[in-house]
């Protein structure tokens, strides 16, 4: 049962085959069984997926989700359980109100198990910055899963979860897609909305679907989106059928390939997968089209400026009164503040506050926010002038497969650049998917980034499951 | 550009952070590497470009305005780390 798609148990349980709660259990079970050594979950919650199955059960309305299992990425808010963001500071935080776009997945139908994993406040390309341990890669256990979304595509690699939800800033969600082998898509910057969604970098963060298949992704996707009053930045833009033209192919695409996304850099395992992927778009009836996106090297700065400047401004809510943590003994309400947060956050966190607070403080604001604003403008024309002769851009979603826990750990700035082919989406607010694109010689996952420019995201899902149709890659699970 | 120990220790005040003495040297010489690598910006001319500062063209978002229901205090208030009765407790700001 675990082994089924979500597509597969949804219309199973439509069908009267399955019952929501068996499936369920067998995914406990799996959970139970293989979680010891995997780490993807932070919190199980086994009473409220019981009592969710059996609701679907009971219920004649089978939404698209019907009870398919799944993780949450443990920041986003669930009402009553346990939601941390991997942080101590939010330790035993129970939130009062619920994620729209939980709230959504949960109203179509959707089992939802337990919080996942992830570098504290999503701050991190490993999930070796979560407070509780990191998460570890299915297909290698001594290997990171990427992050910050690792502990939900571990699950998903793992079949602990037919779906997770990931939120993506600078890659969260693609990066560690691709280091897992399975799909992972970043939408449109206000397709979904991002309420209860804890903040991080606010003009970045998207919350987006991660699945074993593209059609899963996309059914997923498309019941998570939409507008919703209460963030005012989720765009009043329609939600089409990501199902329908799923199976249309790519006869005709016209697909950009960036020569700046297979740097020096690149490993040649990965190389030679997105080599035979596109190879194979081509095959399928697409158009390949050289093409230069000049400012992506500078991506990694301008997102290194942005976010930590954004971030500084949302974690400033941590000051112990309201919510979280607070220091045991102190000396005045300031000292209070400085106490708590220095003890509730994490060595990474709190580095991203302090450049963040440097980059916007008096004197320098302009030589780097307002400097970084601006190259962000010019990433965002880049893609612009692609789109006049491409409609779909593909190379590698990381330059590197899953890297050993532990190996980019004492160096932030090479954790940073792991970073390097994803960061320029959110920048520009474009979507991009992540799919499974077959394996190194040493048998990692390697992944196939599809960037597609605003509201394309049928497009992209349609030419992945072009690619997904005839490579079938996602069939093959890791050994745990 | 070299990021100094006062610096560091300016900023940390700013964002209600404490830098413990052992480690400041660290900390500074790490942030300064760190925005020694956003510099890299620099090389840019940005001369007349619009900075960007969302990737939305949305401009006044407002949802109508009626009264509709909001969290119950007792909600509200029971992830609080310390309270009395209906407020928040805090150490003494005005002497």
């Amino acid at each position: 049962m675990i082994e089924l798609t979500a597509v597969e148990i949804r219309d199973g349980v439509r069908a009267g085959k399955l019952r929501a709660r068996d499936v369920c259990e067998a995914h406990l079970a799996r959970i139970k069984a293989l979680d010891p050594k995997v780490h993807a979950f932070l919190h199980v919650d086994e009473a409220g997926a019981r009592a969710a199955a059996d609701r679907v059960d009971a219920s004649p309305d089978k939404g698209p989700l019907a009870g398919v299992p799944l993780a949450v990425k443990d920041n986003m808010c669930q009402r009553g359980v346990p939601t941390t963001c991997a942080s101590k500071i939010l330790e035993g935080f129970r939130p009062p109100y619920d994620a729209t776009a939980l709230l959504r997945a949960l109203a179509a139908g959707a089992v939802p198990l337990g919080h996942t994993n992830l570098d504290e406040f999503a701050m991190g390309s490993s999930t070796e910055n979560s407070a509780y341990g990191p998460s570890r890669n299915p297909w290698d256990l001594a290997r990171a899963p990427g992050g910050s979304s690792g502990g939900s595509t571990a699950a998903v690699a793992a079949r602990m979860a037919a779906l997770a939800f990931g939120s993506d800033t600078g890659g969260s969600i693609r990066q560690p897609a691709a280091l897992c082998g399975v799909v992972g898509m970043k939408p449109t910057y206000g397709r979904v909305s991002r309420y209860g969604l804890v903040a991080f970098a606010s003009s970045l963060d998207q919350i987006g679907p991660i699945a074993r298949t593209v059609r899963d992704a996309a059914v997923f996707l498309g019941a998570m989106s939409g507008h919703d009053t209460l963030d005012s930045t989720s765009a009043p833009v329609e939600v089409p059928d990501y199902e329908k033209e799923l199976e249309a192919g790519v006869k005709g695409l016209r697909v950009g390939v960036p020569k700046e996304f297979f740097g020096a850099g690149t490993d040649p395992g990965v190389r030679a997968a997105i080599d035979a992927a596109l190879k194979q778009l081509q095959k399928l009836g697409a158009t390949l089209v050289d093409i230069s996106l000049p400012h992506t090297d500078y991506g990694i700065a301008a997102y290194y400026v942005i976010a930590p400047c954004e971030a500084s401004s949302n974690l400033a809510r941590y000051d112990g009164v309201r919510f979280g943590h607070r220091a045991k003994s102190f000396d005045g309400l300031v000292d209070m503040y400085r106490k708590s947060r220095t003890e509730g956050f994490g060595e990474e966190v709190r580095r991203r506050i302090l450049l963040g607070t440097f980059a916007l403080s008096s004197g320098y604001y302009e030589a780097y926010y307002r400097k970084a604003l601006q190259v962000r403008r010019l990433i965002k024309n880049d893609f612009d002038e692609a789109w006049k002769t491409v409609d779909v851009i593909a190379g590698p979603t990381s330059p590197i497969p899953a890297f050993r826990i532990g190996e980019k750990a004492d160096d932030p700035i090479a954790m940073y650049l792991c970073d390097v082919l994803t960061v320029t989406a959110p920048l520009a607010g474009i979507p991009g998917v992540s799919v499974p694109a077959g394996f190194t010689p040493g048998g990692l996952p390697v992944g196939l980034q599809l960037l597609g420019k605003e509201w394309s995201e049928a497009t992209l899902l349609r030419a992945g499951r072009a690619y997904e149709r005839e490579t079938e890659w996602w069939r093959k699970g890791p050994q745990v | 550009m070299d990021i100094t120990r006062p610096l560091v220790e300016k900023v940390a005040l700013l964002a209600r952070l404490e830098i413990p003495p052992a480690g400041a040297d660290k900390a500074a010489a790490q942030l300064g590497r760190i925005v020694t690598m956003v510099e890299k910006l620099n090389e840019l001319d940005t001369k007349n470009v619009e900075p960007m500062t969302n990737p939305t063209g949305l401009v006044d978002a407002f949802r109508s305005d009626e009264p509709r229901p909001s969290l119950p205090r007792a909600e509200a208030l029971a992830n609080a780390p310390d309270k009395v009765e209906m407020f928040l407790r805090v150490p003494r700001v005005v002497e």
